[in-house]
């Protein structure tokens, strides 16, 4: 029998192979996540979310005319030609406490209605979404750069490189990742941080980015050092080496673009974890500090109205739900398409 | 003293039950039991020389005893002072300047102890030795105050407080007549403790006392216990009643809604804290028969220092009362029912009280709006516009609402304004120590005793600012030497005639309301929400609720 497959030749008229344009990784991946219809739905929602947060200053001076900054705890709206208290006095039996306004369900009036300070509830939201978003992005863009970096140098170099900046790593990683993330917040945020020439104010947004990315280094590293070291021993990297390659142009053009597939997995998922960190830092009164808003602050400020108002917890918290919800199910969409064991079933 | 759980005047406020205190004896079906009160955190140390807290100063009375103290009734009856470890009240000799205390015998401390001279001697010396927080204002005309204030550690207080052991008596001469020294040894400062304790701040440490109850335990982070002291026998019902429950517990960590409902399914007793805004309502409309009012001699305040920027400019200070919006701080607070807007410092009811506010649109007797114009002009003269101001609060429900707000009115003058929240166990003593640099900080204080002194003088004489101390509680720093005159003058003049005294401090009301060391922003009334099972309210104008004499059984 023989071991050879047929000839094209071989094969009849209607077997005849078709063209195929010739299609790089990339592009098969690209494909593969585009035609993921779920995972499109889910960046889509995430780009609506964003775009809804960067119109924050819009909304809040065109359609809602509030400033969700500034409190207004003796100010008023008319709604159906009545002047009504942003925040109204109780009047049932001792007349204790005051309650602040509830939902309007009207977009250009407190549409979800004031928190307790009397500040616009809807806007805050959207301002808070740009804070929320901007931290959760650019912790995870620092993350993943020194994560990157650690992952590569150790995995390559090994040897005393590996073992310091391993033992390093696992040192941030024995300390359980909020408990970290509250030390270092608590002991940071109340006068700031300065090294060399370099400054961070304890307001500043940078204090809970650079302390968020920190804490999650370690579980990025390591899955990326692991890649690395299969890497290093591969037929391709050890004939660069033979060659005299210099090692970084090895880790720049082989082993690099080889754990980029892996970095690129990260980005969702690790946006979506970092905003929920930030929101539980925020809570806490120990990431983004007032009167700047996130949605941590505001499911803070909601914390006292739970009883009355919860819309003010309740509309942060959905808005931190679907945001991570989508990009937890982009995250999965992006592994399926770029995941290379898929690629050899293809074959 | 600052803390104030929520004090129940005398007027007959809804639910209040104004008996007469009641001793407990054995057979008495309503002694027993645990009363279980919350908080969201501590009070600090547990050192009374040192801890000047509401929260704690309404549990010294029945845990320690001073020469004299306050009287366990009702209402503004609670006022009256009353020997206590003092077999009488002292006729004053040598033209005011000496009283001669006899003590009590058998009276044993909780670590079975007995009560003699010598301990009332190490206790007045331990005031000055721990540089309790009113050693220089309270306790300075004790004759050797002064070398005491000078060298703490070394402090005799030589021919100031004087012990006779053969006849029990306690002699305590002062350098000048003091119309308020009664007042000032009932205060919990003034008790009485172990000759033995040691001269530093003792911390979670319990020191031992002679009052009905004993602190057992505890652990700031946890609870406070109170249990029957052992070797109590009651020798004044007025000065130290026996108490109803035989266990206080008091715990930390519950944050104000989930205390509010744990008091509503009857698993806490009362908290100390004032309730979440959004819970009043509710509180008022489903649960009335277990809420209590009562006015309150007090307010909430926010010193500024006056020795660094920006508030050591006059007009920037003035430009901070010009600017808030004292109505809108009374509704973050609970609404009209629960706060009325102030101004000055001395309080209604007070004698000297006059009704003043400059910081209004129309300046005149009461306060009616902010006048932001003028609060904005007066940043751009003082020069201070654009600088970086902290507020410091504590981490209550409305101390983090107020102090939002306030930042809001700070930024919308001018300055680049940022809150800073610290836990309540330690916010107080922070905002005193001028280490820390707090420029601003919203607090509260309620009355020591009932006198203006206790207000203009404690508040902002010279004497009560300690640069570097945690008891420092002239928060603000000021210190006229003008206005400093004339309080101890006003204090010197109300020996003789109380009328002319109250008209002096009248005068020193407004000059140091004038001044601005701080931003008056209302004066509070008190809640007491009680758990359905509590009975026997009685509300002290001095001490507030009578924990010891609640029931719970």
């Amino acid at each position: 029998m023989s071991s050879s497959l047929p000839a094209t030749s071989d094969l009849g008229e209607g077997l005849a192979a078709v063209p195929r344009p010739a299609l790089g990784p990339w592009a098969r991946a690209g494909r593969k996540l585009v035609s993921d219809r779920v995972a499109m739905g889910a960046l889509g929602l995430f780009i609506l979310i964003v775009l809804a947060c960067l119109a924050a200053p819009l909304y809040a001076t065109y359609v809602a005319h509030t400033d969700p900054f500034t409190s207004n705890v003796e100010g008023s709206i008319t709604i159906d030609g009545q002047d009504v208290d942003l925040i109204q006095p109780s009047t049932e039996g001792l007349g204790l406490g005051s309650v602040p306004l509830g939902p309007t369900w009207d977009i250009h009036n407190y549409f979800l209605g004031a928190d307790g300070q009397g500040r616009d509830v809807a806007a805050r939201i959207l301002y808070g979404g740009r804070n929320s978003l901007l931290i959760g992005g650019t912790s995870t863009a620092i993350c993943l750069f020194l994560a990157a970096l650690t992952g590569l140098v150790s995995g390559f170099f090994g040897g005393v490189t590996d073992m310091l900046i391993s033992r390093l790593l696992d040192v941030l990683w024995a300390f359980p990742i909020y408990l970290l993330a509250i030390s270092l917040s608590i002991v940071l945020i109340s006068h700031g941080f300065t090294i060399g020439p370099f400054e961070i104010t304890s307001g500043s947004l940078w204090l809970p980015i650079w302390i968020i990315a920190i804490v999650y280094v370690p579980y990025v590293a390591r899955p990326i050092r692991g890649q690395v070291l299969a890497l290093k021993e591969s037929e391709f990297v050890l004939a660069a080496k033979g060659l005299g390659v210099p090692d970084w142009r090895i880790l720049w053009r082989d082993i690099l673009p080889n754990v980029m597939t892996t970095i690129i997995v990260f980005v969702p998922l690790m946006v979506a974890v970092n905003m929920l960190t930030e929101s539980a830092l925020s809570f806490l009164s120990i990431g983004v500090q007032a009167p700047d808003a996130s949605w941590g602050t505001i499911i803070q400020d909601g914390q006292d109205l739970i009883y009355t108002r919860p819309w003010v917890a309740i509309a942060p918290g959905i808005a931190i739900v679907l945001t991570v919800l989508a990009l937890n199910i982009l995250g999965d969409g992006l592994r399926d398409a770029l995941d290379p064991r898929a690629k050899l079933r293809i074959r | 003293m600052r803390r104030m759980k929520w004090l129940v005047g005398a007027a007959a406020a809804a639910g209040l039950l104004a008996t007469a205190a009641q001793p407990a004896s054995a057979a008495d079906p309503h002694r027993g039991g645990i009363l279980r009160l919350v908080s969201a955190s501590a009070g600090g140390t547990l050192d009374p020389k040192i801890n000047y807290t509401l929260q704690y100063w309404t549990m010294y009375q029945y845990t320690y005893d001073g020469l004299l103290t306050f009287k366990h009734a009702a209402g503004s009856d609670g006022f009256t002072i009353v020997p206590d470890l003092a077999e009488a009240m002292p006729e004053s000799q040598n033209g005011g300047k000496t009283y001669v205390f006899k003590l009590r015998k058998g009276i044993k401390f909780s670590n079975g102890k007995e009560l003699d001279v010598k301990d009332v001697v190490a206790s007045f010396q331990r005031i000055f030795k721990v540089s309790s927080p009113t050693a220089g204002s309270f306790y300075n005309g004790i004759v050797g105050a002064d070398a005491c204030l000078k060298t703490p550690a070394t402090c005799t207080l030589d021919g100031g407080v004087v012990a006779d052991e053969a006849n029990n008596t306690i002699t305590i001469n002062l350098v000048a007549p003091d119309s308020e020294f009664f007042d000032k040894i009932s205060v919990p400062h003034g008790v009485i403790l172990p000759a033995d304790t040691p001269a530093k701040d003792m911390g979670n440490t319990p020191i031992p006392g002679t009052g009905a109850y004993m602190f057992a335990a505890y652990d700031p982070n946890k609870q406070l216990k109170a249990v029957r002291n052992p070797y109590f026998k009651e020798w004044s019902k007025d000065a130290q009643p026996d108490g109803y429950p035989d266990e206080i517990h008091y715990d930390f960590g519950l944050a104000g809604e989930d205390q509010i409902t744990a008091i509503e399914n009857g698993q806490a007793d009362w908290t100390l804290d004032q309730p979440p805004a959004d819970r009043l309502a509710e509180m008022g409309s489903k649960y009335p028969s277990q809420v209590h009012i009562n006015t309150l001699t007090a307010m909430w305040y926010a010193p500024m220092n006056v020795n660094i920027p920006p508030f050591n400019n006059l007009k920037a200070r003035l430009a901070v009362n010009y600017a808030i919006d004292r109505n809108a701080m009374v509704k973050l607070f609970g609404g009209k029912v629960l706060a009325q807007p102030a101004c000055q410092i001395i309080p209604p009811g007070f004698d000297g009280y006059q009704p003043y506010c400059p910081y209004t649109k129309h300046p005149g007797a009461k306060w009616s709006a902010p006048d932001l114009a003028k609060a904005r002009r007066l940043v751009k003269e003082s020069g201070t516009a654009g600088q970086k101001v902290t507020i410091i609060v504590q981490d209550l429900a409305a101390d983090k609402a107020e102090g939002t707000y306030l930042q809001s009115v700070l930024k919308s003058i001018g300055y680049d304004a940022s809150v800073k929240v610290l836990s309540q166990n330690i916010q107080f003593t922070y905002i005193q120590n001028t280490n820390n640099k707090v420029q601003i900080s919203i607090t509260q204080w309620y009355q020591d005793y009932p006198a203006p002194s206790d207000f203009l003088n404690v508040l902002f004489g010279c004497d009560s600012f300690h640069p570097g101390s945690d008891s420092s509680v002239n928060i603000a720093g000021f210190c006229d030497k003008t206005i400093d005159a004339a309080m101890k003058h006003a204090m010197t003049t109300s020996l003789t005639d109380k009328a002319a005294a109250a008209k002096e401090w009248t005068a020193v009301d407004r000059a140091m309301t004038d001044q601005a060391p701080a931003a008056i922003m209302f004066t509070p009334k008190y809640i007491d929400f009680l758990s359905k099972r509590v009975g026997n309210y009685i509300f002290n104008a001095q001490y507030y609720w009578q924990q010891n004499l609640a029931w719970v059984q």
